[in-house]
Parts: C-alpha cells; sequence; structure tokens
C-alpha cells in the first residue's frame, strides 16, 4: 500500500503527462500482479460496491475529530470529498504502526477493505475508526477513498495504456484493447493483459471506441466534398455490439455492459454471424426516432418489463464494422468497412438493427441546407467521416467531425447557487437559473459550466456578499443576473415545477447588458417545445 | 459599540478614526501594507513605524504618515489607542481602543506561528475582539514551517537534476520575505526575483531581517536565452500567464499558500505543487487567541465568519459577523494577485 500511496503522490504532484507515464511505469515494472491489477483498477476509475454507508461514515467522523455534524459538513463542503475531509478533520497518530503499512496494495482491498462486511456494524466502525487514526494522514485518505468508492488522479485510460505498454513492451493499441470490458482486478488478468502471446482473448471484449470531435472550422476546408462521408448525428446512446462464440453483448460508451437492458437487440444480434462487431447508437424508435426523453425511461431500468418494450422500443442504428468473420477490420478503409457494415445488416433481416443512413450531396452548401432540417427530423445534427479513414482509437482529431446545430438559447436569472465538488470545492460554481413565470421566477436549470475563472471567481464574491438564505450547502441569491444559457434539446417534465426539462444545459455568457426584468419567460421557453420552433431562442 | 461598521469601514466614533478604510477618509490607521487593508486616497495614515517604507512604496511617498509605535498608547479624542504585533508581515499590527469604559481590539490579520520576518503576535485582553476568519474551519491545520520549506527545497533540487526552473507563487508582501528567511541556510545560489517582489523584498533587509542572498531575475546582465535551470524564482500570483514567464521555458510551478491543504484548490490552479504556509491564523490559532484575549463578544470578519460564529455561540460567547464589501476571503488572493499582475 506504500507504494501505492506513493504512485498516487506522485500523480497528483505533477501536471506533466510524461511524468505521469513514467510515475505509472516504474510502478508497474515491479508491482506484484495482484497489486498491478488493483492499481490499474482504481486509476481507471473503476469503483467498488460501496462497503459503508456515507450516513455512518460521517457519523463515525463526528465521533473521532469531536466536531458536531454540522461542522463536519461545513468542512466536507468545503473541501469537496469526504476522504480529503477525514485526512484534515483527524488527528492521525505521529508513529504509525508498520504492519498497516507494509500489507500490499491487494492484501489492503482484499484482507481489509472487502472483509469489512464481515463484521457487524459497531465492529465495523470500531475497524475504521481505528484506521483514521493510527494511519498517516496520507494514507488514511487513500484508504478512505478506496473504502468510499473511486480514486481519480487525472490518469486517462490512454495514459494508462501509455505507462503499461512501456512497461510490457507490447504495443499500446494491444494493452487499449485489452482493458476494455469487464476488469476483474486478480493476478491472472494482470498477467493476461500483459502476456506477450496475443491470440487468446475473452469473447466479450469490446473495441476502444473511436470518439469525433466538435468542427470549429467551415466545413467548406475540409477538402472535397466527395472524400467525406455524411450521416445524421443521432441522439442516443453509442453503443458496439458483439457477436461472438455464439453469444451477444451489448457495450455502452462508458464501457459498461448493458445488454439486459436491451433485449430486442440482444435478440436480434443472435442474427449476426459469429465474429461481428458492429458500431451504431441506441435509439427510441417507432416508425422513427422518438425523442431522447423515451429513451431515457429505459436506460433508468435494469430490468425492463414487456409494457415499457412495447411502449419505447429500441432499434439499433448502426454505422461502423470493427470486426467480421472475426477479424479486426479497423485499419481498412471506412468505404470498405461500411460495404461490410451494409450486407450484415441487410442478412440479418430484423427489425431492430438498422442502418444510418448516408446522406448524399453533391456540395457542401446543399449539405448545410439539409443540416438546418437536423432538429425536424429529431437529429443532433451531422457527423462528417473521411471516406477511407481508419478506425482509431479514443479521440483523435482530423478524420471523424461533429457538425452540430447550433443551440437553443434563453435568458435566465441566476437563483441559488452551491459550492462545486473536486478542484472547484471552494468556490461557488454550481447554478440554478430560472425565467419567469408572472411575477414569480421559476427553476429551469442547472449548469456548471461556460463562465471562465475570472468571471467564477467574480462571480463567488458577489454570491459570498448577496446571499438571501442559506440551506445547508445552497444559497438563495438577489434575482440581479442574468445569464444567456444554452442547451440541446427541451421536453416536457413532471418533475420540474417550470413543467420543461433541457438538456446538456450551460452557460453562453453573462449578460450584464440585462436586468433581471429582461429575462425570458416560461412561456417564452415552452414555445420551444415546438419541434419547428426558431433556434435563435429571444 | 465602540466600534461600528460604517461602509467606509470600521469606524470608532469615540476617535473619530477608521481602521482599514476601504473608502477615503480623514483619518485612517492601518493595520498592515496589504492592499485590501491599505488603500490609497486618505488624508492621514497611521501604522507602526515599520509599516512606513511599506506604506510608501505601495501607496507613494506623498502620504502623510504618523507612526504610532507598539505599545504606545496616544489619544484620539475621547478614545485611547494603542497597536500591538499581530504577527502577520512586517509591522503589522492589532489596534487596542479604549473608550466607554470598554476595551475593543482588531486584530486585522494574524498568525501565531514564529516567523522570524516580523514581529510576534501579542496577547492583548480585551471585552470585544474583533478577529479575521479567514481560515476558520478545522480543517485548516497548518504543518510546521520547516517541514514546507524543506519540501519546497526538495522541489526545487528534484527540478534542477531533470533541468527545470522552479517558479515559486507567493505574495509579493510577507509571504516571498517569509520562505526566503526560512530558505537561508538551505539556498546555495541566490534566490531570484521577480520585479514586483525585490523591492518589497529590500525594505525588509533595510528593516535589519536576515534573508538568503537574493538577485533579479531579469536584470541589465541578463542575456537572451538565459539558463534559469538551476534557479528558484520567487514571483507573484499574479504573474502567472504573462509574457515574463516565458523567459523560462519548461519549467515546474508551485504555489506557496493556506488555500493549498485542499487539493481542489491545488488542482484548480494547475500548479505542479501546492505547499501550505500561511500567514493567518488556522483554526487552532483563532480558537486559542480568542481564549486567551479573554473577550466575551467575537465579532469575525473576513472568510469563514458565519462557521465561526456559530462555534462560538454553541460555546456561549456572544458573537456575530460583519459584513464587509471584502467579506470573502477570496478577495484577498485575488485583489492582491490582479494589482501584482498589473506590474508585470
Amino acid at each position: 500500500m506504500k507504494r501505492f500511496v506513493e504512485l498516487y503522490e506522485a500523480l497528483d504532484a505533477t501536471t506533466s503527462t510524461n511524468a505521469k507515464v513514467e510515475a505509472m511505469r516504474s510502478y508497474f515494472a515491479t508491482a506484484d500482479s495482484d497489486d498491478a491489477a488493483w492499481a490499474i483498477y482504481f486509476l481507471s476509475g473503476k469503483r467498488m460496491k460501496r462497503l459503508v454507508k456515507r450516513a455512518d461514515l460521517k457519523e463515525w467522523l463526528v465521533e473521532v475529530s469531536g466536531y458536531e455534524l454540522w461542522m463536519v459538513e461545513e468542512c466536507y463542503a468545503s473541501v469537496g470529498d469526504f476522504a480529503e475531509t477525514v485526512s484534515l478533520l483527524v488527528r492521525h497518530q505521529a508513529a504509525p504502526r508498520p504492519e498497516a503499512m507494509d500489507l500490499s496494495l491487494s492484501g489492503w482491498v482484499e484482507q481489509r477493505l472487502q472483509a469489512l462486511g464481515d463484521n457487524d456494524p459497531a465492529k465495523q466502525a470500531q475497524i475504521v475508526k481505528a484506521w483514521w487514526t493510527d494511519l498517516p494522514a496520507s494514507m488514511c485518505f487513500i484508504a478512505t477513498k478506496l473504502l468510499t468508492g473511486g480514486l481519480r488522479v487525472g490518469v486517462s485510460q490512454l495514459l494508462l495504456a501509455k505507462a503499461i505498454a512501456a512497461s510490457s513492451g507490447l504495443p499500446r493499441p494491444v494493452i487499449l484493447h485489452r482493458l476494455m470490458g469487464n476488469f476483474v482486478p486478480s493476478a491472472e488478468t494482470y498477467e493476461a493483459l500483459v502476456d506477450p502471446n496475443t491470440a487468446a482473448s475473452d469473447a466479450s471484449q469490446p473495441y476502444p471506441f473511436f470518439l469525433a470531435s466538435p468542427i470549429e472550422k467551415d466545413p467548406g476546408d475540409l477538402g472535397l466534398r466527395g472524400e467525406w462521408i455524411a450521416e445524421w448525428k443521432w441522439d442516443g446512446i453509442r453503443a458496439q455490439v458483439i457477436r461472438r462464440g455464439g453469444r451477444s453483448y451489448i457495450w455502452s460508451r462508458g464501457e459498461e455492459l448493458v445488454t439486459e437492458r436491451f433485449p430486442e437487440i440482444e435478440a436480434a444480434c443472435a442474427s449476426l454471424p459469429d465474429g461481428t462487431v458492429l458500431d451504431g447508437e441506441l435509439l427510441a424508435w417507432k416508425d422513427g426516432v422518438l425523442p431522447f426523453s423515451q429513451l431515457q425511461r429505459r436506460l433508468n431500468r435494469k430490468k425492463v418489463s414487456k409494457k415499457l418494450m412495447s411502449e419505447v422500443p429500441i432499434r439499433l442504428v448502426c454505422y461502423d464494422c470493427m470486426e467480421a468473420d472475426g477479424l479486426d477490420l479497423r485499419d481498412r478503409p471506412l468505404v470498405e468497412r461500411r460495404q461490410r457494415l451494409e450486407s450484415l445488416v441487410t442478412d440479418a433481416a430484423d427489425a431492430s438493427i438498422g442502418l444510418s443512413e448516408i446522406v448524399a450531396t453533391e456540395t457542401w452548401e446543399e449539405l448545410a441546407t439539409l443540416r438546418q432540417s437536423a432538429r425536424e427530423r429529431g437529429v443532433e445534427g451531422l457527423m462528417l467521416k473521411q471516406a477511407d479513414s481508419v478506425y482509431e482509437t479514443g479521440r483523435k482529431r482530423g478524420s471523424w467531425w461533429k457538425w452540430k446545430i447550433d443551440p437553443y438559447t434563453v435568458d435566465a436569472v441566476l437563483i441559488y447557487a452551491q459550492a462545486g465538488s473536486g478542484r472547484r470545492a471552494t468556490l461557488f460554481t454550481d447554478y440554478t437559473f430560472a425565467v419567469w413565470s408572472g411575477k414569480d421566477l421559476l427553476p429551469l436549470a442547472k449548469a456548471y459550466s461556460g463562465l471562465t475563472d475570472k468571471e467564477i471567481a467574480r462571480l463567488d464574491r458577489w454570491i459570498r456578499g448577496n446571499t438571501i438564505e442559506r440551506f445547508g450547502p445552497v444559497r438563495s441569491v438577489k434575482a440581479e443576473h442574468v445569464f444567456e444559457l444554452a442547451f440541446e434539446g427541451i421536453n416536457e417534465s413532471k418533475r420540474n415545477k417550470s413543467g420543461v426539462a433541457v438538456r446538456f444545459p450551460r452557460i453562453l455568457r453573462w449578460r450584464e447588458d440585462k436586468r433581471p426584468e429582461d429575462a425570458d419567460t416560461l412561456e417564452q421557453v415552452r414555445e420551444l417545445l415546438r419541434p419547428d420552433a426558431d433556434t435563435s431562442g429571444s | 459599540m465602540v466600534i461600528e461598521t460604517r461602509k467606509e469601514g470600521l469606524y470608532c466614533k469615540a476617535g473619530d478614526f477608521y481602521i482599514d478604510p476601504v473608502r477615503p477618509v480623514a483619518r485612517a490607521v492601518v493595520t498592515h501594507a496589504h492592499s485590501d487593508h491599505a488603500r490609497s486616497g486618505n488624508e492621514m495614515y497611521y501604522a507602526s513605524p515599520r509599516s512606513e517604507a511599506l506604506l510608501r512604496k505601495r501607496l507613494g511617498n506623498q502620504i502623510d504618515f504618523y507612526a504610532l509605535p507598539f505599545g504606545e498608547q496616544v489619544r484620539f479624542g475621547d478614545a485611547v489607542v494603542s497597536l500591538h504585533p499581530a504577527g502577520h508581515v512586517l509591522g503589522s499590527a492589532q489596534v487596542r481602543v479604549q473608550a466607554e469604559g470598554e476595551v475593543w481590539v482588531v486584530s486585522g490579520d494574524y498568525k501565531r506561528d514564529a516567523d522570524p520576518t516580523c514581529e510576534s503576535f501579542e496577547v492583548v485582553p480585551c471585552d470585544t475582539f474583533i478577529t479575521e476568519a479567514t481560515f476558520a474551519l478545522p480543517i485548516y491545520h497548518w504543518p510546521s514551517i520547516d517541514a514546507v520549506v524543506e519540501s519546497i527545497h526538495a522541489w526545487w533540487m528534484a527540478n534542477r537534476i531533470r533541468g527545470r526552473a522552479s517558479v515559486l507563487f507567493c505574495y509579493s508582501l510577507g509571504k516571498a520575505q517569509r520562505v526566503l528567511g526560512a530558505l537561508q541556510d538551505l539556498a546555495d545560489r541566490p534566490v531570484l526575483l521577480h520585479g514586483a517582489v525585490a523591492p518589497l523584498t529590500q525594505i525588509y533587509r533595510e528593516e535589519g531581517i536576515q534573508l538568503a542572498p537574493t538577485d533579479l531575475a531579469v536584470n541589465d546582465r541578463t542575456r537572451r536565452g538565459q539558463d534559469y535551470s538551476q534557479d528558484l524564482i520567487i514571483a507573484p500570483p499574479g504573474a502567472n500567464g504573462t509574457p515574463w514567464m516565458r523567459r523560462f521555458g519548461k519549467c515546474s510551478s508551485a504555489f506557496c499558500s493556506g488555500w493549498m491543504q485542499v487539493r481542489g484548490n491545488r488542482r484548480r490552479r494547475g500548479h505542479d505543487r501546492g505547499f501550505v504556509l500561511s500567514d493567518h491564523a488556522d483554526w487552532e490559532g483563532l480558537i486559542r487567541t480568542i481564549k486567551e484575549t479573554g473577550a466575551r463578544r467575537i465579532l469575525a470578519t473576513h472568510g469563514q465568519s458565519d462557521i465561526l460564529v456559530r462555534y462560538l455561540r454553541e460555546r456561549g460567547y456572544e458573537a456575530d459577523a460583519i459584513r464587509s464589501r471584502f467579506d470573502s476571503a477570496r478577495q484577498e488572493d485575488d485583489a492582491e494577485s490582479k494589482e501584482e499582475g498589473a506590474k508585470t
């Protein structure tokens, strides 16, 4: 564990990616396989099932620190991280017990953390409180981090793969591929990960997704229209479906295995030949695509009822083929992969699997005109893919672009503020905005991003000086500042007081030229519910 | 009320003067030379003798300055006023006011930790204590400066091996000199200073404060393509991201502040390292000081005043928060860095 704490501190003490890779490489080069496996597990942001209730932890911290619950909560609100709050509030013993320090990472996880559940609640409290007081601050922090879930230290999957590749001597794409999917932290898993024999692999294992970047220039500058393939940008869930060894697997972009949530797609995949991997979008579909809010009803459940399945049927709209006949096609040009995809989908002949149509135009101008119809079609815009592009790994700029339609915008008034978490924990950065309904301001959206650091600092100061009331971590503030918000979609919602819910709200700009009475009204916002609504908003 | 809050700042009616006013007034008693406490435009300035050079440097030589030596009682109208060391920066003072049969003390900014670069904090018994509350949360618990300076030195040495300049951001008045004082026995070559840090450091030396050897980072001997890879450079936070930084090439940067105790703050600043070093009292320092003054009534200002007030009320104190335009502790960060950024 000591070595893992040192690795964490080395990663935390630098902003240089090279230094991070080097710190991980040297850890993996000498770590035991089971420790390396757990390190990968935590560094890639995976978390164990919650071992202890948050309320219990807080109560124990009250007991150990000697401060009242309200004070513990104020501290937590200021720090933004529970484990760090513990390590700062508890006075640690000067001389730690060496045995606790020497236990390996896997030993800590398997013999201490995971074994915690074998004890009755009183014993659990005793054990955890002893960790807090007996371990030095740095180790108390890591142990509590692991106990409460994940450990985020600004290491991307790409960097992690780079470090493992460097320590094992295997190519990075091989490591990345093997890191995809279910990662069971064990010595065997790590040894399979760095096994120089690359033949054997798990049937469920997905490929890393290739991610498009938002286009910032005029698409006309990309070159000849004929060298690019355009498709609609679907507003659904990106998914990779795998048919191997007579079984089907559906992976989400977040590397979650979601097969059983979409029984119709799992069934439809049975009509694909073995050794097939497709990339596409899961959409709620009835004679055409349904709004994202419908799809959301399906996403929230693990087990789907017959009723819900008939109300919200799902369709997989495919746009790429990474594997056919068991062969990795990612190095082949897109046009060739597309041909394979078309024949696979046609042969499967299942209504739940379709093709993402190609939007054919002669010129970029015609394409730009068609893009204007995106909102009526229920899509987010266009995807532009170079016809001869290979299927890359992760977000590589250059050959795949997303060309989204301009967002909806409204002018809304700041009414509540809350401190952020993580690096924004000591600043008020989470805002709630409202629009007018008669003489009242009704909350419309929460937004976290879009302001510069300078603006955040200024607004933070203003919030502190203009708080009306405090509700726990939330403060209500004077209705004074107007912000232009952008969002991607809007739907009716019974859950919100305003009756509408917006998707991906963010702050476009601080409208210091506007007074609160100039902000938009709920009626104006509801206008946007009409699919042909003008996108300029206000 | 011996001292009340007005829009100009803390006001003593019996003596007709203000303490650290934020708007121009006739008579200003100034606790110390930081920009959020010492502002320009006042007719007369009263401060400790060692604040004079610092105030003149920051506000201009023309200010009408009157020295109030520590511990010496002087009359202002119906009030008896004296200054007492606050331990914050060189010359920093608490203001004791005796009037209407009561003793009030305004702490200004203060710390209890040892600091050879300024006069040590003195406990002044009083009835009402107006205390700062910048770091009034029990998560703030300062490590010893020796440990901090050792880790600053270790970071510098590690960067030298990698051939990278080490740029340490800290406030140009107080913090920079405190670090330089603590580096005396560790630095094996002159520490390089930003142009905003050097004149204040010079004032410290003229006041007889022992500091590590220093040199200007950019002076008339500086050549194009100068190699800074072995150097430690001290600069104000406002210099970060300015063209002045380019000369150091690929460097490692660090920030020195009490805020660095929280990891989120370290990451928000985007520096490689954050060193926990503050010239304010930590939680224990605040609570201990409040107890030692014997005051039954506590007024809290700056930063986490609400939290301190609630904590004290639950322990039987009469406590209130003083709201001012400069309530936010972060204001100090920003005011300081903005001002210094403009000078680069």
